[in-house]
């Protein structure tokens, strides 16, 4: 392998990062905006959404870094990925907006906020729902013409974009139940643990199904899976995922504090490395390597430089903003 | 329903329409975010309750417009992929890292500290919420400076090379695509330009809080309002003392540093000239070359048809003067310019005769101030107060009539001279783009229409003496919510 072929795939793994760091943070600021309509009027909601007041908009900065960052070190494909996604990209962003005020608005205008809060909640589904869809497609496949997108404004919508996009709807929320459990008490916590087991059930469910969908996607993800020697690789992932399910449902039943969303943590990362097996090294499946998408290795040089300096620095200060508000959000309330 | 449009000028439309509201919010978080480190500053330093209650009131501003930059930017980050891919394709290596360092040094660091910022006083003290504040500020502008920076090169490239794929790579030196040649009086122009806002904005609630006192006689009294008053009045006006800080310190800078922005913006304007003649010609609508002193026109009707200016006032030879300081120096027209290279004329000639407009109103708001205060005056000419008023949002219609000039000045370009911004767009069918633009104008009138509505209700209700940290929601430290039933006393520090 060249220096150039190292660079992309440091690039590819940063990406990576970036938007499994936006996933299961902001996955838990959506999943809470998912659940919202099950929290009690007044307290209930106003406790959750406390929860996640200070670190949402730091939470949302992953998914620029995504996007920049593919803009900035794979420049083809985000000029082939996004085109291809038009509508559900556009619907995320608008889904964005809505929950992003939502935040500031509710507490503006307590006589709209019966409004505002719906707003959350759709903002929050649309955005996690067109986040999924835009998954599926990316891994059903996108048509590619010479250095653009080659396809329909509709490609993206099968029954497959259909499962992974209520999928992730699935998964945020468990994440946003797991996170509550962690920072709530009392009549809350309980309530939170119900919505987690509901949640589980569907996420594994969903996991299932779109893991034994995705090999028959027409690439050549089955025989990645399924022979030799790759299947010494990957048949690891679906065990770790049986024994962290397990871990899960016990973890619930003793009642832990912060295990249960820790373990939905790992569940997500297996889910993200049986995407990297699936995908690696193609960008856009069958179409574009990582290598014929990158940017020019000064680009990605000098890139990474600031990756290199400041994502250190950034997972500092973000921690230490976690630390300062970290702890339970409070016991009173739930009369 | 769009398939009769172009959609390339619809992708145009709906560029422009989110960039423009986008901007209205940095540009007024810019100089907010500064102005709260310096009232929490002024406020550690003397112990002054007014600078506490200034800070705790628009901080609540802040909030609304922050969330609003934000949500309205992260459309920006991926309208270049969705609807400019070839754009984005061939200018990623260059400008995707520019962009990439302000995610990775500038919006992380606003985001990271603003949860501190808003709520964090009690969990982290005095020292480290003022950093906390401080870090919210530094991060608005190392944004403005790598922003800048890439949309400085789109109009000045320098410091590139064009692979065999047609893309713009990054030659031997990274400052010199950093530091192109418009880079840094943009910059400057900007940041000031943001200053102004925020400092008409907050002079304009000043104004609007002294006129309310001058009907009510509270204001002029200094501490807090008279119990009687406040019955009297279910709107209690904000302290007295908190509207004569803010007008005080607005009209300070009003006065200092609008003649400094017309300056800065002179210089932008030399160096436009330099750099991007054309849109010079159009913005002075030069039709015609003047080989021996060209007049300043100060108002009248470009004619793209007849390719001249109809019903032009003039004062003879005065544009020479103002940018070759040279009255009879000779200035290029449009003449000399390809059809097919000429940025449309109407559209730069009035966003700039609108922007100008504009500067010298806020230098002469400043010049009034400044006689007020030297007669010791400040607090007591209501038509200055007026004045102050009405010039309230005069800095977010600048600064949005000075991008067009400068982005419209650049067309038929996106990377001057060398790609057209008809070559820059996606794939786009016209149904898409149209149904996307209508879903955005409805979304961002309807949002944002909102959001500023609640920040002119803040601005309305005004600082309080004793100002509470957060009235109508629970009192979030430590992300607690206690019974949303706070009494302020229990919020004080």
């Amino acid at each position: 392998m060249s220096i150039n072929a190292d660079l992309a795939t440091i690039w590819a793994f940063i990406i990576a990062f970036a938007v499994f760091a936006y996933v299961v943070l902001d996955g838990f600021d959506l999943g809470i905006g998912i659940l919202f309509p099950a929290f009690g009027v007044g307290e209930q909601r106003d406790q959750a959404m406390n929860t996640i007041a200070p670190v949402w908009d730091g939470n949302e900065t992953w998914l620029v870094l995504g996007g920049g960052g593919l803009m900035a070190a794979f420049p083809l494909a985000y000029a082939i990925i996004l085109p291809a996604l038009y509508p559900p990209i556009i619907a995320m962003l608008l889904g964005l907006v809505f929950r992003g005020v939502a935040f500031e608005f509710r507490w503006r205008d307590p006589r709209h906020r019966a409004f505002w809060d719906v707003a959350f909640t759709a903002g929050s589904v649309t955005a996690a729902l067109a986040q999924g869809i835009a998954l599926g497609a990316l891994l059903q496949g996108i048509a590619v013409d010479g250095r653009a997108y080659g396809g329909g404004w509709l490609d993206w919508l099968t029954p497959f974009t259909v499962l992974t996009g209520m999928s992730v709807v699935a998964g945020y929320a468990l994440l946003g139940a797991t996170w509550l459990i962690a920072k709530t008490e009392g009549g809350a916590q309980r309530h939170a643990y119900r919505l987690a087991r509901w949640s589980g059930v569907i996420t594994l469910i969903a996991i299932g199904a779109v893991s034994l969908a995705t090999p028959f996607l027409d690439h050549d993800y089955y025989s990645r899976w399924f022979q030799m020697p790759g299947i010494l690789l990957t048949a690891p992932v679906p065990l770790l995922i049986a024994v962290l399910s397990l871990a899960f449902w016990r973890a619930l039943g003793r009642e832990a504090q912060y295990l249960p969303f820790l373990l939905t943590l790992a569940v997500f990362a297996l889910c993200f490395v049986g995407l990297g097996i699936s995908m690696y090294p193609f960008i856009v499946p069958d179409q574009v390597t990582i290598w014929e998408a990158a940017a020019p290795v000064s680009s990605q040089v000098f890139m990474l430089i600031g990756a290199g300096i400041m994502i250190p620095i950034i997972l500092g200060y973000t921690g230490w903003a976690y630390w300062v508000f970290r702890g339970k959000v409070g016991a009173d309330g739930y009369h | 329903m769009f398939d009769a449009f172009d959609p390339i000028v619809l992708a145009r439309i709906q560029f422009a329409f989110t960039v423009s509201f986008h901007f209205i919010f940095p540009a007024f978080s810019i100089g907010l975010a500064s102005y709260l480190a310096v009232l929490e500053g002024l406020w550690l330093r003397t112990g002054k309750q007014v600078y506490l209650d200034l800070f705790r009131f628009w901080i609540k501003i802040f909030a609304v417009a922050f969330a609003m930059g934000v949500v309205s930017g992260i459309v920006m980050s991926y309208q270049f992929g969705t609807n400019w891919a070839v754009f984005s394709d061939k200018t990623g290596p260059i400008l995707g890292p520019l962009m990439a360092y302000e995610v990775l040094t500038a919006f992380f660091l606003e985001a990271g500290f603003l949860g501190v910022m808003l709520f964090g006083m009690k969990k982290v003290g005095k020292g480290l919420h003022f950093a906390a504040t401080c870090c919210v500020a530094t991060g608005t502008f190392i944004s403005a400076f790598w922003i800048l920076s890439a949309n400085s090169w789109m109009h000045t490239p320098t410091g590139f090379e064009i692979n065999a794929a047609g893309q713009f790579v990054p030659g031997p030196s990274w400052a010199a695509i950093i530091f192109n040649p418009s880079f840094p009086y943009r910059l400057v122009h900007t940041v000031i330009g943001a200053y102004l806002t925020t400092a008409l904005v907050v002079g304009a609630t000043g104004a609007w809080h002294l006129l309310k006192a001058r009907r009510g006689e509270v204001a002029r009294s200094s501490g807090p309002i008279e119990p009687s008053v406040v019955a009297a009045n279910p709107h209690p006006t904000a302290s007295g003392e908190a509207a004569r800080t803010m007008f005080s310190m607005a009209m300070w800078m009003a006065a200092v540093v609008a003649p400094v922005q017309i300056f800065a913006g002179d210089m932008q304007g030399l160096n436009t000239l330099e750099h991007q003649p054309a849109k010079v010609m159009a913005m002075e609508g030069h039709y015609d070359s003047h080989p021996d002193g060209a007049p300043l026109i100060l108002f009248g009707l470009p004619n793209a048809r007849e390719k001249r200016v109809d019903y032009a006032v003039e004062i003879p030879k005065a544009s020479s003067l103002i940018l070759k300081h040279d009255l009879n120096a000779p200035l290029a027209g449009l003449d000399t310019i390809p059809d097919d290279r000429e940025p449309p004329v109407a559209i730069v000639f009035w966003s700039f005769r609108v922007m100008v407009g504009l500067g010298m109103a806020m230098l002469g708001l400043g010049l009034w101030s400044l006689v007020a205060r030297a007669r010791g005056r400040l607090y007591d000419w209501p038509w200055l107060h007026r004045a102050a008023l009405v010039m309230g949002p005069a800095g977010f219609v600048a600064v949005i009539a000075g991008w067009i000039t400068t982005e419209v000045g650049r067309q038929p370009f996106t990377v001057y001279n060398l790609l057209r911004t008809t070559h820059s767009a996606s794939p786009l069918a016209a149904p898409a783009v149209g149904a996307s633009l209508v879903a955005f104008v409805a979304v961002y009138f309807a949002v944002f229409g909102i959001g500023t509505w609640y920040i002119v209700k803040l601005i309305q209700k005004g600082a309080e003496a004793g100002e509470p940290e957060i009235q109508d929601a629970p009192i979030r430290t430590a992300g607690i919510a206690p019974s949303p039933v706070q009494h302020p006393t229990e919020v004080q520090q």
